[in-house]
């Protein structure tokens, strides 16, 4: 496996587990206080969804022309990697709160037992409708990523085989300790992610656009490096002066 | 509302999020990065140098 290809296989897992880990979380919340059969139900459907989604997809996007495509996959890649690293770099600088798994399942859990049953025979419309929402809004971006990722590549199997990876995981992660995974480090996988995607989204943008790089792939590992420094002195910035931030408005 | 305009407004949400002024920057260093390369100079330093400074101006948005 080529340098890229590994870095397109960690990416998409990390970021694949990120949302697997907060779609469990609405699941396991529906199905506790719901129904098991019709939260499973949604969640399964909204995953047949998603890889329709990437099958129907994928030939369309390996199709286009390698600049196009690398230019189109950079500046998306960039505009998700700059949101997750963004929510990422201002929740390690504590102006943002922490995304805390047992407040979602407590509050997820709430809204279930208060919503009025209006199922029909055995199935549960609110237990599926919520489980099929939240999985397929939490997939969609990682549907986006697998495409833009292995399209780019030509690989976009190995990126579906890398979200399916993170999907077996969390879920078997969750079958474990039958709670919501509260423990995963979601921030710091966040900012991994955010710095991968960004950085994959510099060079492939610069490339569609015309840039040769110095050191050819190489300079991949530079840019990540260089990124993750720049993402930590941010952390330190945003830490130490919160007030001079304040007062520049 | 219209189901074309709740369908844009989606796409524009998912793709775009809550800080569309770092899209369209990110757009822009494409633009430009391409000028430059296409002028035959080295251009490779534009977007890394762009992304940075469009990161620190969103944190410093965000945390205002």
């Amino acid at each position: 496996m080529s340098g890229p290809e590994l870095g397109l296989a960690v990416s998409v897992f990390l970021a694949c587990a990120v949302e697997a880990v907060e779609a469990l979380t609405i699941v396991l919340a529906v199905g506790t206080t719901r129904s098991w059969p019709s939260s499973l139900y949604g969640a399964g459907v909204a995953v047949i969804v998603l890889a329709a989604l990437i099958a129907g997809l994928g030939p369309a996007v390996t199709s286009l022309p390698i600049h196009a495509l690398r230019v189109g996959v950079g500046a998306l890649l960039l505009v998700f990697g700059l949101q997750w690293l963004r929510k990422a770099l201002l929740r390690a600088a504590h102006l943002k709160a922490l995304h805390d798994e047992a407040a979602a399942f407590e509050a997820e859990s709430a809204a279930a037992l208060a919503a009025q049953a209006r199922g029909v025979a055995r199935l549960d419309s609110y237990a599926f409708a919520i489980s099929f929402k939240g999985v397929l809004l939490e997939g969609l971006e990682v549907a986006v990523i697998v495409l833009t990722f292995g399209g780019n590549q030509h690989r976009i199997a190995l990126a579906a085989a890398a979200a399916g990876a993170a999907i077996v995981v969390v879920v078997a992660a969750g079958l474990a300790v039958r709670a919501p995974l509260a423990r995963v480090p979601e921030n710091t996988l966040k900012l991994a992610v955010g710095v991968m995607l960004t950085s994959f989204g510099i060079f492939w943008g610069a490339e569609g656009a015309g840039v040769s790089w110095p050191g050819a792939d190489a300079a991949l590992l530079g840019i990540i490096a260089g990124l993750a420094l720049a993402s930590a002195a941010l952390v330190l910035w945003l830490r130490s002066t919160p007030r001079a931030l304040g007062e520049a408005a | 509302m219209s189901a074309a305009v709740k369908a844009a407004r989606a796409v524009w949400d998912f793709i775009v999020g809550d800080d569309w002024v770092t899209a369209v920057g990110v757009v822009a260093a494409l633009g430009i990065t391409a000028l430059i390369a296409g002028a035959g100079v080295a251009a490779w330093w534009v977007m890394p140098a762009a992304v940075l400074g469009l990161l620190a101006l969103s944190l410093r948005r965000a945390a205002n």
